[in-house]
């Protein structure tokens, strides 16, 4: 049995607004087991941000946590008063952010951000965190780091930049790393080096990640387990093979669809947008702009239906009286190499 | 081959800008050729001079030398405002960030008719409004949506009035700067098929500048890829994709992440090193390797890129 790690359970949070409650997360339940990476996937809205921001205790001023908890070292984080933070952030639980250009202090020199959350945590000496800084610059690929620790983050490319905040989140070895989008802001080619760099130090640590993206091709590279998040729900969840060789959502079909791939001549985009969460629909919130829904999609929320151990997904079509549907032809191209992967013993 | 006719031809582009005491070297010496129809996508990473291409193109700077003919014409020797105001009518851009480029102060409609005012298209109120609708239809919007501001519509939507705004002069080429970029996922598909369906309908020529590689191979019809200033590499894009050429090319297509897990787990990156490559102090030009496929080398290495060439086969 694996050990789980984190386990967040019928988390809701509502936003107070001019306008009223955005009800940004509505019942979203997911664990993190030991070691692993689990992708969480969406689009902007789609509440992907919020829960990690959650699991960290940075939610903005007027969000109200409607219910749930989110289980750490058998305590309910959500009980945690600032000082309790204090002391997970940085030290069991470090986040990377998406933009390596704001999330670095330009006032201090890069030694010292990177030093800091020894000092603070782990009660080290300043000349000993210097040096265990120093490494760890090493550790993630930064040249001449000598030199280079005693600059600013001006001086530093953006590639380089979101290495140090690499750096500075895994200097503790946290137990949980989350990842907000951590290379969306990067060119590909750094890109591919981030990721690299995350998976090698990942193995080094021995910690577990959240991964954040709405790149598709970023997740089957990096993930083991994928959650599909849509208008705040999880739609979907599975291993990252299950998610991208037998999708059962027909938002993740959607999504996978409208991707290019290598011989790809056309693209089905999602018709429309996702829905207004000040009054978030009934029951399936992808109904509106799905073509295989059904009245009851409309009408009432799909439970979660079991597809295996690992896979489950929220979508009527799963119910045994559903008429079968055909998904789209890219769709069953990857079923039918799903398939012969079960075949072949293949599956990961 | 049927003689295709070429729209645009750009030679020798040079945008050099000052910073201080040293020179920036944005687009150094690229040449290349957009035909009728066609989309043709530039790829390239952050700083590697796309954008200023495309910007010089359209005369939003002046370029430092070269020459950029358009329909046959040089377009930096149009020296009657006439014949600027055709050009610009003829050229129009769509813009990266759909939340910067449209005037937050200026209804949809004045947004999308402002092209229509400077050119005289129009002659009353009401053929403006109706041109308005029209427009806002063919992106897809609503055409009540013309009173609104740019505040009240979606990045998606945005995007939509920026093509409408495009289209309003009737253009025959269009440069779209990293248009789906600042877009989720199922938006920019969305956002990509409006853009090929428009190009069917209108005959419109693309230049399709982005880094998203497998966007760029889907939309384009042939790609040149940007380096540091320099075009290393032009093809047709599906063999520019899957039988690079040029070093950094392969290096490139070699990052790009493949939503398909098992493909994943066998990726190996290919490392390009700049500087054992340009800093060898050899003369490099465009030269053709096999018809239709360009790479800038120098004369001793045409040689090896027809080997490279011919082992794809």
């Amino acid at each position: 049995m694996t050990e789980r790690v984190l386990d967040v359970k019928n988390l809701k949070i509502d936003f107070h607004t001019y306008a009223g409650d955005v009800k940004a997360i509505r019942n979203v339940s997911f664990h993190l087991n030991k070691g692993e990476t689990l992708a969480i996937v969406g689009e902007s809205g789609s509440g992907k941000s919020v829960t990690t921001r959650t699991i960290i205790g940075l939610l903005a001023q007027n969000a109200e946590i409607k219910g749930g908890e989110i289980n750490f070292h058998g305590k309910n984080l959500l009980e945690n008063k600032e000082k309790d933070w204090r002391n997970i952030r940085g030290n069991e639980i470090a986040m990377i952010f998406q933009d390596p250009m704001t999330s670095l202090d330009p006032t201090m020199k890069i030694g010292q951000q990177i030093a800091e959350p020894l000092i603070k945590h782990k009660g080290v000496s300043k000349k000993e965190a210097w040096d265990k800084a120093l490494e760890m610059m090493k550790a993630v690929g930064i040249p001449n780091a000598e030199k280079r620790i005693n600059q600013y983050p001006h001086q530093f490319s953006g590639g380089m930049r979101q290495r140090i905040v690499i750096a500075i989140a895994l200097i503790c070895e946290p137990e949980i790393l989350l990842a907000d989008e951590p290379t969306t802001a990067l060119d590909v080619t750094v890109q591919a080096e981030i990721l690299d760099l995350m998976k090698s130090l990942q193995k080094r640590v021995k910690t577990s990640i959240i991964f954040i993206t709405h790149d598709l091709g970023v997740v089957a590279g990096m993930a083991d387990r994928v959650a599909v998040m849509y208008a705040g729900e999880i739609l979907e969840y599975g291993s990252v093979d299950e998610i991208f060789y037998n999708p059962q959502h027909p938002y993740t079909w959607g999504l996978i669809n409208s991707m290019p791939t290598l011989d790809s001549e056309e693209l089905d985009s999602i018709p429309g947008t996702p829905p207004d969460l000040l009054d978030p629909p009934k029951g399936d919130p992808f109904a509106p702009r799905n073509k295989y829904a059904m009245k009851i999609d409309i009408e009432q929320k799909p439970p979660y239906f079991k597809v295996s151990d690992t896979h489950y997904a929220a979508t009527w079509l799963l119910h045994p009286d559903a008429p079968a549907v055909t998904p789209p032809p890219e769709i069953q191209r990857r079923q039918k190499k799903y398939a012969e992967m079960i075949k072949k013993g293949k599956l990961n | 081959m049927t003689e295709r006719k070429k729209i645009l031809e750009v030679k020798h582009l040079k945008q050099y800008f000052k910073s201080g005491r040293s020179t920036v070297k944005a687009v150094d010496d690229v040449s290349f050729q957009i035909y009728e129809g066609e989309t043709f996508g530039l790829v390239g990473e952050s700083g590697s001079g796309k954008t200023t291409t495309g910007r010089s193109i359209l005369q939003l700077y002046k370029p430092t030398a070269g020459e950029i003919i358009f329909e046959g014409q040089d377009i930096s020797k149009l020296t009657k405002r006439k014949d600027q105001l055709r050009f610009r009518r003829n050229a129009q851009m769509i813009f990266q960030d759909p939340y910067a480029s449209l005037n937050p102060r200026m209804t949809v409609e004045d947004i999308i008719a402002e092209g229509l005012d400077i050119h005289g298209l129009v002659k009353n109120k009401q053929e403006r409004r109706q041109r308005v609708e029209e427009l806002l239809e063919v992106v897809g919007l609503d055409k009540r949506h013309a009173s609104r501001f740019p505040h009240e519509f979606s990045g998606g939507q945005r995007q939509r009035i920026g093509i409408a705004r495009a289209l309003a002069v009737q253009p025959k080429f269009i440069v779209a700067d990293e248009p789906i970029s600042a877009l989720d996922v199922s938006i920019q598909a969305q956002v990509v098929n409006l853009m090929k369906e428009l190009q069917e309908k209108r005959g419109l020529t693309y230049l399709f500048i982005a880094h998203d590689l497998s966007m760029v191979k889907f939309i384009s019809d042939r790609i040149g890829v940007m380096h540091f200033g320099k075009l290393l590499e032009v093809g047709p894009a599906d063999d520019v994709y899957n039988k690079p050429l040029h070093n950094y090319t392969k290096s490139l297509i070699s990052a790009v992440p493949i939503p398909d897990p098992e493909i994943e787990r066998q990726r190996t990156r290919i490392a390009y090193d700049a500087q054992a490559e340009e800093n060898d102090g050899k003369e490099r030009s465009m030269h053709e390797i096999v018809p239709g496929r360009f790479v800038r080398c120098s004369d001793d290495e045409v040689e090896h890129y027809k080997q490279v060439a011919a082992s794809y086969e």
